[in-house]
């Protein structure tokens, strides 16, 4: 998680990963940002996040972004 | 009027039969309507529907094998072996899915990008010198075949992802591909989205019907009595382009956006208020585009519906295949950490703005309109640096004067690229622009020849006046629905609008040109 809330404090400096839940939908994260985060994220947790995967419920939060990367490790 | 006058005869019928039937009406209500256009027509449509359906079946089937197996044998198998399972099936999936891809996107190349294809091997064969040419094919665009191809692929592609199952009626799918509303000009609606109100029994609904006709006539405001008035000036200018240069081209590019947004979001006011008295719900596809701030903000509330498309459909899934993400690794290697990171967006960015270009229409106005827009973004991005610092050091952001030249500078970008569309040619674009510049002539504002461009001074008041109800529901609609408003205010205020709307289209309306369905600029895309 700590290494999933780096790379999101990376892209905002000002915003509260930890308690936000609303990413997406508040736009605070746009799709230049979404991309840059599936490329750190696939080469940080060693996952292939695909197309599918990008949908607003899976980026709305860290929490939600952390769930998914668990899930995709799984696979 | 043809559109709407045979939208009411469904209206009253659609309340009259077995609810039941309601969608059977609308599918045949939507076949008729298609075929009147022209019988021809049919056989694009009929084509994507069935091979998409079937396709969508044989998908499904996939799916539930897929599944069915691993929880059979959910003890016996190990991490690997469900791993080479799941990519076994997945290469069976995407066979499937790319041939209905294949056949859906061929047709509409076939039919949208051949003459334009010949075209251009004409001139490469005259630049070397050949005396050959290739002759033009006759051939017809399918009314709407952009907007259907689109809405169809949307279904397949996410069938294939396992978003929901595919549709097992073949005539529900049918209705979906070509619910007669939004068959010309969209909005491009998904699946999921749509299927919640199409296919299910509605009954008479007055709020519906009161809502749903003071959009259709709003939408007809729009259109008649701004779009279509308007259109008379601009068709003026962009005519005679050794005549009106300068200022002239300015003005022109300003009473564009000012047509196409009232035509354009006029036209889906009417398509949203028909499905509106129909029970049916049908996703915006605007939300006040001109009150953006950026032109990244403006193309997340214009066109809602053919932006999020190219998002989800070539946007992500080209940023997330493979080689380019190998590019991406590449890239960060060669270029560092800063511009290495970017170019793989960039790149893809532009692949997407060159295809949304394309997809607006077979010339290279287009693909140059498509690609300004990336070009455009891209540069704002790199600029990101720059509007950080002068917002540390000029405190200005919140202001209300900083927004406005915010919304002004947004809504003058979006209207120079916007040039390539009006004259339809990119040299002559350019070099129009260029005389914004080089020979402004601005005295020629005062000197009569506005009153050349085909509009009389009650026109151009009418057009004001229009441009002030419409940034007045524009700023009251910010708060919630301005329908809404009006049925909780007094009833007095409330018809007394509603009959306003309809005097002025009645006596302002522009009817000069036998006002029908094919006159929607979007059609043509």
């Amino acid at each position: 998680m700590e290494t999933l809330l780096e790379i999101l404090q990376e892209l905002h400096e000002d915003i509260d990963f930890e308690t936000h839940e609303r990413l997406v939908d508040d736009k605070v994260l746009d799709s230049f940002d979404i991309i840059t985060l599936v490329t750190e994220i696939n080469e940080e947790f060693d996952i292939a996040i695909p197309a599918e995967e990008i949908i607003p419920e899976n980026f709305n939060s860290a929490k939600a972004l952390y769930a998914m990367i668990e899930r995709l490790s799984d696979y | 009027m043809l559109f709407t006058s045979y939208s009411f005869i469904i209206f009253i019928l659609y309340y009259t039969i077995p609810k039941g039937l309601q969608w059977v009406l609308l599918l045949a209500a939507s076949y008729l309507f298609y075929s009147l256009m022209s019988i021809k027509f049919l056989f694009y449509i009929l084509f994507t529907t069935i091979t998409t359906y079937f396709i969508g079946i044989k998908i499904g089937e996939l799916h539930n094998i897929h599944s069915n197996y691993l929880a059979d044998h959910k003890a016996s198998l190990s991490r690997e072996e469900k791993k080479s399972y799941r990519a076994f099936m997945k290469s069976r999936l995407w066979k499937w899915l790319l041939v209905c891809l294949l056949l859906n996107f061929g047709l509409l190349v076939i039919a949208k990008y051949t003459n334009f294809t010949i075209e251009n091997i004409n001139g490469i064969l005259e630049l070397i010198g050949s005396s050959k040419r290739l002759t033009f094919w006759n051939i017809a665009l399918p009314m709407g075949i952009s907007f259907y191809t689109f809405k169809t692929m949307s279904y397949i592609i996410d069938v294939y992802r396992g978003k929901y199952p595919p549709e097992k009626n073949i005539f529900k799918f049918a209705l979906f591909v070509s619910y007669f509303p939004q068959l010309i000009q969209g909005p491009i609606s998904r699946f999921d989205d749509l299927s919640e109100t199409l296919f299910t029994e509605h009954s008479f609904d007055r709020k519906n019907l009161n809502f749903g006709l003071q959009r259709i006539m709003w939408g007809f405001f729009k259109k008649l009595v701004i779009a279509d008035r308007m259109l008379v000036a601009v068709n003026t200018i962009i005519r005679d382009p050794e005549a009106y240069q300068g200022i002239f081209v300015f003005l022109g590019m300003l009473f564009y956006t000012y047509q196409l947004y009232a035509d354009f979001t006029g036209g889906i006011d009417i398509t949203i208020g028909i499905s509106e008295v129909l029970g049916i719900k049908v996703r915006e596809n605007f939300e006040r585009p001109y009150f953006s701030k950026s032109i990244t903000e403006f193309w997340r509330r214009w066109h809602i519906t053919m932006g999020t498309w190219f998002k989800d459909y070539l946007f992500y899934p080209l940023s997330v295949w493979k080689p380019m993400l190998n590019f991406a690794k590449f890239s960060r290697n060669k270029f560092g950490n800063n511009f290495g990171k970017k170019l793989p967006v960039y790149l893809t960015t532009l692949i997407v703005w060159f295809t949304t270009g394309l997809w607006h229409g077979a010339n290279w106005n287009f693909i140059a309109w498509g690609l300004t827009n990336g070009i455009v973004i891209i540069i704002s991005l790199e600029c990101k640096p720059f509007y950080n610092w002068f917002h540390n050091k000029f405190k200005v952001g919140g202001t209300f004067g900083f927004r406005l030249f915010q919304i002004i500078r947004t809504t003058l970008l979006m209207s120079a690229i916007r040039l390539f569309d009006l004259y339809r040619d990119v040299p002559m674009t350019l070099r129009m622009f260029g005389t914004i510049f080089t020979k402004p002539n601005i005295h020629m504002l005062f000197n009569g020849s506005l009153a050349n461009l085909g509009l009389s001074l009650s026109d151009y008041f009418i057009l004001l006046l229009g441009f002030v109800v419409l940034l007045i529901v524009s700023l009251v609609q910010r708060t919630g629905s301005v329908r809404g408003k009006i049925a909780e205010s007094n009833m007095v205020v409330g018809y007394a609008l509603n009959y306003a709307l309809i005097i002025a289209i009645l006596i302002f309306g522009a009817y000069g040109i036998g006002y029908d369905a094919n006159q929607f600029i979007y059609n043509q895309f």
